[in-house]
């Protein structure tokens, strides 16, 4: 019997409304990094609550999580 | 005038700015125009809104872009929120974005009028003063709702003039007396203004400034119009501060009655 293949764990989210997958472990600068997201004029919101830019790196995402990348643009 | 005057600023939870006019970002045809009106402008409040990064990987020049930090404040929007929590989260994602206090609060009760919606207005207000935000809420020009928001805490009150966008300019400019009657904090005309001469009625009713956007994005020069709404703004508030005459409704001539010829 050929040995069982696993694929790696994953979690899905949903960002900016869109379904993604990401590895089990990353966090919220993790998944900014993936999305080649650089600026600092950014806010992160997790399953409607804001998380704080020095928290990035160790908010650590779980399945189910909603996201919500936001920037500034041009409003009056 | 006076030989010289006192430099003529207002304040703001404790900031002092000297231009009465605030500008909004949205429909300019781009970044540069954006950054060329609000120059002409010489707004030092520019409004922004919260939205969604584009994913896709498209990137360009950003409403930032048209903003110098050193000359001017960010005012965030809660545009397009219709509930109180929607304004909420979205006023404490711009905070976290820019790192600034200041919000323009928006609650919006109906798609088509795009009229606040002054019961969960008040409601977030009260949540987001509470968070240590400079609340601004874009409200009806009903001098009550004006009362509660001011006795909440906000740190100004920005009656409509008009629909938003429908430059309509100032409909009931009796109602903005009252509210500037009873006004504790600075009263701000946001929305409805269509040409300068409606911006200058704000500012000789006694309104600390007035809030635009699309009459200066959307006239066929928005720079122009800039500039216009600049020297509206100005001469609305010299001719407040100069004191107008009283209407009558009779002449009152201004030659002499006496020495004519015979």
């Amino acid at each position: 019997m050929p040995p069982e293949r696993t694929l790696p764990p994953q979690l899905h989210l949903t960002v900016n409304g869109e379904l993604r997958s990401v590895a089990v472990g990353h966090t919220v600068a993790d998944l900014l990094r993936d999305l080649d997201i650089r600026s600092v004029a950014v806010a992160v919101e997790r399953n409607r609550e804001v998380v704080r830019r020095a928290q990035h790196a160790e908010t650590r995402l779980a399945d189910g999580d909603v996201i919500e990348v936001v920037q500034f643009v041009g409003g009056g | 005038m006076t030989a010289s005057p006192a430099p003529d600023t207002w304040t703001l939870a404790g900031r002092t700015f000297h231009s009465r006019l605030l500008v909004g970002t949205g429909k300019y045809a781009s970044v540069e125009e954006t950054r060329r009106a609000i120059d002409l402008s010489g707004a030092q409040i520019v409004t922004v809104a919260v939205r969604r990064v584009d994913l896709t990987g498209k990137s360009g020049p950003t409403v930032l872009d048209a903003l110098d930090p050193k000359r001017h404040t960010l005012l965030p929007n809660t545009a397009a929120c219709f509930t109180a929590e929607d304004a909420i989260r979205t006023a404490r994602l711009a905070r976290e974005a820019g790192m600034g206090d200041l919000v323009k609060l928006e609650v919006i009760g109906d798609p088509k009028t795009l009229f606040p919606d002054n019961e969960a207005l008040l409601q977030a207000a009260k949540v987001l003063v509470a968070e240590g935000f400079i609340v601004m809420p874009y409200c009806s020009d009903d001098p009550i709702i004006c009362r509660k928001l001011q006795d909440v805490g906000c740190a100004a009150v920005m009656p409509l003039g008009a629909p938003i966008g429908s430059g309509l300019g100032i409909r009931n400019p009796f109602n903005l007396k009252i509210i500037l009657e009873q006004a504790a904090v600075p009263v701000l005309v946001d929305a409805g203004v269509g040409t300068a001469s409606d911006a200058a009625l704000a500012l000789e009713l006694g309104c600390t400034a007035v809030l635009m956007n699309t009459a200066i994005a959307g006239a066929k020069d928005p720079l122009a119009m800039a500039l216009a709404m600049k020297l509206g703004v100005e001469a609305g508030r010299l001719a407040y501060l100069a004191g107008r005459i009283e209407r009558r409704l009779y002449a009152n001539a201004s030659s002499p009655m006496t020495g004519m010829i015979s």
